[in-house]
């Protein structure tokens, strides 16, 4: 085989697995959206929030450090332990659920029948405060997450695909931290899939997603399902989180990987699930390929923009993405 | 409770069953509006009975206080013999108060079998980790609620349009799964807000024959609201009327056509 032929692939298997990466935070936005038909501009935040509680569990930081220092002039930053991940993990997913109570109370519960926008709205604020509470609560220092993910190139794929190619080639170059994520999201996406068809909740989910009246008139508790789909969404904000974290620590430049799950969304449909995968897989197949093939010629630095020109492309052709649902207004 | 009303005995000699619901001196208020003022009726166990009135009589209004989705501004509501205590609409729903909309609300993403499957939520019980396993108990719960499902979907002819999206079905159907959903509930009341509003004479037809089919068959309690005098007074045991969030009759259909009170708020009989 052409060397040029394998390096392409090998650019497209790497950029499948950035795709997963991306298709999870997208995966958060679904959710909520699916759920509640509001776009919920917090997912990134909510992601980073997570990922720096569960560092901070796990370094055992002690909350606030900063604010309690300030006030009574003591100098604690650290308990002093060191939490198993596992343990870490678990309390996290407490806060997270935590997290979606405090916020169906302070948040939704007062703007029940609202318009989206106004939702949206409140979003956006959630955002900008949870970015400040996660800053004041574990320091805006760039955090290093581990646990224990498997990282760097697997070798064994490098040596087994080595053979395909010339002297000059050196077999694929895949990180192992992507193969998890992948592994991950596959998982995620299957329960999340199963959840939402077959179980009594994920039933009573779609129908709050569809009709708030109707909903209620067959018995079921608005306020329940929002912190039900809160906290899902919490959960995939902290596995999102993990990934991302694993990969490039923790900082607070997490909360723009966000802003990438918006083209995913116009690919793959606001309120598909499927569709949030998809769409991720293509987003970074296409921008790996695109920088690999016409990057060169114009100069690189196509990953910046590409998404983006994709997701015009599709704004004009299929507003509702690939498997969105479509559009009908009944007059 | 039940033992001290006397049974009563309706027009066409049937005898419907004690009081099931009784709504003690409502009023409703919307800031200085006046929606209700002042109602009291009871609900039989068995029978349909109809609220009537002119536009804005606060018909709906009064269907939404016994659904939960408003509570009322002074008065009881009395349910099964005892005082229904302030209660979310989902509350009620569980209680076994099922309902359909004078603006269907339906889950139109949603096939007819799903629909009418959501009609169930109050009678699936299994946790979330048994569904998860797909283990015992939720298995068996879903096949009952599927058959119970079924047979509703039989029962209202709507077989051809099981798996159809319910966003694209004609107005009439839509009416008829939003039935099939209330009477998924298995409610021990059911509510029907203009069950044949909008409906062409076949239509409301079919639609007469269902909401009697369902009050004989599986003896639901049914209060409807209806806009159509003559369907009124085919269907229901007992009318209450209404005009200007007053309640200006009660009692069997044609004990209320003669009402002077009654014929004036319908057609309008000037007092001079």
């Amino acid at each position: 085989m052409p060397d040029q032929l394998l390096y392409a692939a090998e650019v497209m298997i790497n950029g499948l697995m950035a795709g997963v990466l991306y298709a999870l935070v997208a995966l958060g936005f679904v959710l909520i959206f699916k759920a509640s038909g509001i776009f919920n501009y917090a997912q990134g935040v909510l992601a980073l929030f997570a990922a720096l509680t569960l560092v901070g569990l796990q370094e055992g930081q002690v909350p606030f450090a900063h604010l309690i220092n300030a006030a009574f002039g003591t100098e604690v930053h650290h308990f002093g332990w060191q939490l198993p991940s596992i343990v870490a993990i678990l309390l996290t997913v407490g806060v997270m659920i935590l997290l979606a109570v405090a916020i169906e109370r302070f948040i939704l519960k007062h703007l029940v029948n609202q318009e989206p926008i106004i939702l949206f709205m409140a979003t956006i604020g959630l955002a900008y405060f949870l970015e400040g509470f996660g800053d004041v609560m574990w320091g805006a220092d760039v955090k290093t997450l581990d646990v224990g993910l498997p990282q760097g190139g697997s070798f064994w794929i490098e040596e087994k695909t080595a053979v395909l190619g010339g002297d000059g080639f050196y077999g694929f170059f895949i990180d192992k931290l992507d193969i998890v994520a992948t592994v991950v999201a596959a998982i995620l996406v299957i329960s999340l899939t199963l959840f939402s068809q077959y179980s009594k909740q994920g039933r009573a989910l779609r129908a709050v997603a569809d009709d708030h009246q109707a909903a209620l008139s067959v018995g079921i508790s608005l306020r329940f399902i929002w912190v039900l789909v809160w906290s899902i969404a919490g959960f995939v904000a902290l596995v999102a989180g993990i990934m991302w974290g694993a990969k490039s620590g923790v900082q607070f430049s997490l909360s723009l990987i966000a802003l990438k799950a918006l083209p995913v969304l116009m690919l793959g449909g606001f309120t598909s699930i499927p569709g949030a995968i998809v769409g991720g897989l293509i987003i970074g197949v296409g921008e790996k390929l695109f920088e690999f093939t016409i990057g060169p010629m114009i100069g690189g630095a196509t990953e910046n923009w590409f998404a983006y020109v994709l997701a015009l492309l599709f704004l004009v052709f299929r507003p509702q993405g690939l498997f969105g649902e479509k559009i009908i207004e009944r007059v | 409770m039940k033992d001290t009303v006397e049974p009563y005995v309706t027009e066409d000699g049937r005898t419907i069953g004690g009081v099931l619901m009784e709504l003690k001196h409502i009023t409703l208020k919307f800031g200085g509006v006046v929606a209700i003022k002042d109602i009291s009726f009871d609900i039989r166990e068995g029978e349909i009975r109809a609220i009537i009135g002119p536009n804005g009589a606060g018909k709906s209004s009064m269907l939404n206080v016994i659904s939960g989705f408003y509570t009322p501004t002074e008065g009881e509501v009395w349910f099964e013999g005892k005082k229904r205590p302030q209660m979310r609409p989902y509350k009620v729903a569980q209680q076994g108060i099922a309902r359909t909309f004078q603006n269907i609300a339906l889950f139109s993403g949603m096939s007819t079998l799903d629909n009418i499957m959501t009609g169930r939520i109050t009678h699936m019980s299994a946790g979330l980790f048994s569904q998860a396993a797909w283990w015992g108990k939720a298995e068996r719960e879903e096949t009952a609620n599927r058959e119970a499902v079924e047979k509703i979907i039989d029962f209202l002819e709507i077989q051809h349009i099981r798996k159809t999206p319910v966003g694209r079905l004609p107005y009439g159907l839509q009416k008829r799964v939003e039935l099939g959903r209330a009477l998924a509930a298995e409610p021990r009341l059911l509510l029907l807000d203009e069950p044949m509003a909008g409906m062409n004479v076949e239509e409301k037809e079919d639609m007469s024959r269902f909401i009697l089919d369902v009050n004989d068959e599986f003896g639901t309690t049914i209060v409807l609201i209806e806009h159509d005098m003559g369907v009124v007074m085919d269907l229901s045991d007992r009318v209450v009327v209404m005009d200007y969030g007053k309640k200006i009759g009660d009692g069997p259909p044609e004990e209320v056509r003669a009402n002077p009170d009654v014929i004036e708020a319908y057609l309008g009989v000037s007092h001079d």
